[in-house]
């Protein structure tokens, strides 16, 4: 007989909600493919406020690890599925939008939503490098399918891509693992850092083994040069799933990078840090270049992710808590951001047929000025132009690289986003200065406009006032092991 | 002569030829049966080892599920395809060798290093498995890594879920409002544009 496994099943509420929801979520669409969308959507939205409530209802609990040491009880994880279940949120509201104006009915749509968001949870809590590889599997899984939802041409091949180009991302994913467990004989987070700590001399097995696992992870969040899927898949896919996907990936992988990196390989931190730093820079050199290049709306997006993505790592050369807390909030509010920026192009590009060349922007604030004033939140914010929350986002960033002595990368930081700035700000005086042509295929619906003023008020908000998040991040920062 | 080397004699060589018979025969089917007598004798490589778990592992994991994927396969793509004429790459057969024997090496040198070439079980093969080769991975298993075996749970729903989600779309999942708002280019790449529906015959617009 073996001894029973201690089961704290309420360490990880807030997964079991999601993945409950989407249990749920599934069985109905089976018996209900054709009826009426507004039911799962609303669902969705009560599965994703409880899961917020349980997560919630950590926040004040001892951190800790539950479940055999496979996940993590700390705020790191409670703010980060906070994040997710908003986010989750805007993509269930933008995809239910997105259907119902084509009346392409595609109920499985909120189930797969649910599972990639339980997996994303688990991502953030998870304390053991097999749950972190299951937890990427899982999400990458659902939003494959999610990319593919339409059946048009352009979705599937980009579903393919970014699935073929993902299963060979797991491998070295896993590879990763394997090398890690040779190095230390543990796949535990915290096992891994009390087993590389105090080791003198080089470690070569550990660090090919954390090299490898920052290229599976890498892949996820689109770090040159492992970006190459990025500009097809976000094009290609509808455009509530690339809102979702490209802010909540990103969240749910980065907090993974924070265990992965600053627990676990802490005591590494001096050697990696130089290959953090040129990942870093290639991604947000290469992002900003490529994205100048670009005569389509959400492929120029995609490159400015691969972009954002660099800044946001620039922040993992410092392992410190300013490090960790810099890197949330950049997260938080490149999430808004560009859930919002590609909500408004969505609802710009008209229907499922979706038309983002540049031409479509084109004196858009005439036509429709309430929605080239929000891309033109969204978009200051992306290239980090006061007073909004992009701004200071990069300013605590980089803060945290010079305080690791990282003043080159910085300066290329700084140089990418000037960069930057041209190609957004060149879209939004398309908007402004120039005539409109053609016929105006966006869409008339008031709701849409009102929800995406939220991640506007909030980019606003934060930018002005970052003081009321900041302190919470810190907190968050602080992990203990 | 001890029964653990009678039964090694009988079927290394078994073991050798079948993987030599596989690779040989011109036929899909005849190989994949080639293999399937080869993952048995090697299952009794490793009942020979005190590794139960393993071989019980490798009969219904390899022999049986790996081996109905590979004959649906072999199916599918028709099983009396011949072969193609020569070699699809250059200089492939070359490759092949060489690899095959840096692999080798490679084996033997970890061995070498790692346990040497001894008849007996490692130190410590003991103390790792209290009570037994399938209990103490049993212990592993049911009690440290209980939740990625559940997450792993999942996993397989979210891939068997989009499966389906993938395949429904072929068959009457569109209603014929779909079909008549969506017809064009692009439902016509899966065949399921409506009949006589306007894209439907020659090139695709794109």
């Amino acid at each position: 007989m073996i001894d029973a496994p201690r089961v704290e099943l309420w360490a990880i509420l807030p997964v079991l909600m999601l993945f409950g929801g989407g249990l749920i979520a599934l069985l109905a669409s089976g018996f209900a493919r054709r009826a009426a969308q507004a039911p799962f959507a609303l669902f969705t939205l009560a599965a994703l406020a409880a899961a917020a409530a349980s997560a919630l209802w950590l926040w004040n609990r001892e951190t800790t690890t539950a479940l055999e040491g496979m996940v993590s009880i700390d705020r790191l994880a409670v703010v980060a599925t906070l994040a997710l279940c908003g986010i989750g949120a805007f993509g269930a509201y933008l995809g239910f939008h997105y259907f119902e104006r084509d009346d392409f009915r595609r109920n499985e749509f909120y189930a797969l939503l649910l599972f990639a968001l339980g997996g994303m949870a688990l991502l953030v809590a998870a304390a053991d490098l097999i749950v972190v590889f299951l937890a990427v599997e899982v999400l990458s899984l659902a939003l494959y399918v999610m990319t593919a939802l339409t059946f048009r041409r352009g979705p599937t091949e980009a579903a393919m891509k970014y699935f073929l180009l993902g299963a060979f991302a797991s491998a070295f994913l896993l590879y990763g693992v394997a090398m890690s467990y040779g190095a230390s004989a543990t796949t535990s987070v915290q096992g891994l850092a009390r087993a590389l700590t105090g080791v003198g001399g080089s470690q070569p097995l550990a660090l090919v083994g954390a090299l490898l696992l920052v290229v599976g992870l890498g892949f996820k969040v689109s770090l040159v040069p492992f970006h190459m899927w990025t500009p097809d898949v976000y094009q290609g896919a509808p455009s509530p799933v690339t809102a979702f996907m490209s802010a909540a990936t990103k969240v749910a992988v980065f907090v993974a990078m924070v265990r992965v990196l600053d627990v676990a390989f802490g005591s590494l931190a001096w050697d990696l840090a130089p290959a953090i730093a040129v990942l870093s820079a290639g991604s947000m050199i290469l992002g900003s270049v490529l994205a100048i290049a670009q005569r389509d709306v959400k492929r120029m997006l995609a490159y400015s992710s691969v972009a954002q993505a660099g800044f946001i790592l620039s922040s993992f050369v410092s392992p410190e808590r300013e490090g960790i807390a810099a890197a949330l909030f950049y997260l938080i509010s490149y999430s808004a951001a560009v859930v919002g920026a590609f909500g408004v192009v969505m609802l710009i590009s008209g229907g499922i047929r979706e038309q983002t060349g540049f031409e479509r922007f084109r004196g858009l604030g005439r036509r429709q000025p309430v929605l080239a004033a929000l891309l033109s939140v969204f978009l200051l914010s992306l290239a980090g132009i006061p007073p909004t929350a992009g701004f200071v986002a990069k300013v605590l960033v980089f803060g945290a690289a010079t305080s690791a002595g990282y003043w080159p990368l910085v300066l290329i930081g700084a140089l990418a986003s000037v960069a930057g700035a041209f190609f957004y700000l060149r879209v939004i005086a398309l908007m402004a200065m120039q005539e409109p042509r053609g016929v105006d295929i966006a869409d008339p619906s008031p709701l849409p406009r009102l929800v995406l003023a939220v991640p506007a008020v909030t980019v606003v908000v934060l930018g002005i006032v970052p003081g009321v998040i900041v302190p919470l991040l810190q907190e968050a920062g602080v992990l203990t092991w | 002569m001890p029964l653990d080397n009678v039964v090694f004699w009988v079927f290394a060589p078994l073991s050798v030829a079948t993987a030599i018979g596989m690779i040989v025969v011109r036929n899909a089917v005849h190989a994949a049966l080639f293999l399937v007598v080869n993952f048995f004798t090697i299952a009794v490589m490793y009942l020979l080892l005190d590794a139960p778990f393993l071989f019980a592992v490798q009969i219904v994991v390899y022999a049986g599920a790996i081996m109905v994927l590979f004959l649906f396969v072999i199916m599918l793509l028709g099983v009396d395809r011949g072969d193609a004429p020569g070699e699809r790459l250059l200089g492939q057969r070359t490759t092949a060798v060489i690899l095959a024997v840096a692999i080798v090496a490679e084996l033997a040198t970890a061995i070498r290093a790692g346990i040497g070439f001894t008849t007996r079980a490692p130190g410590g093969f003991d103390a790792v498995n209290p009570g037994g080769n399938p209990s103490a991975l049993a212990d592993v298993l049911f009690r440290d890594y209980f939740f990625p075996f559940e997450v792993t749970s999942i996993l397989l729903i979210v891939a068997a879920v989009a499966a389906m989600v993938l395949a429904l779309r072929r068959s009457k999942s569109l209603s014929q409002r779909e079909i008549e708002t969506h017809a064009g280019d692009d439902l016509e790449a899966y065949g399921l544009a409506a009949p006589g529906a306007p894209g439907t015959v020659g090139e695709p617009s794109r």
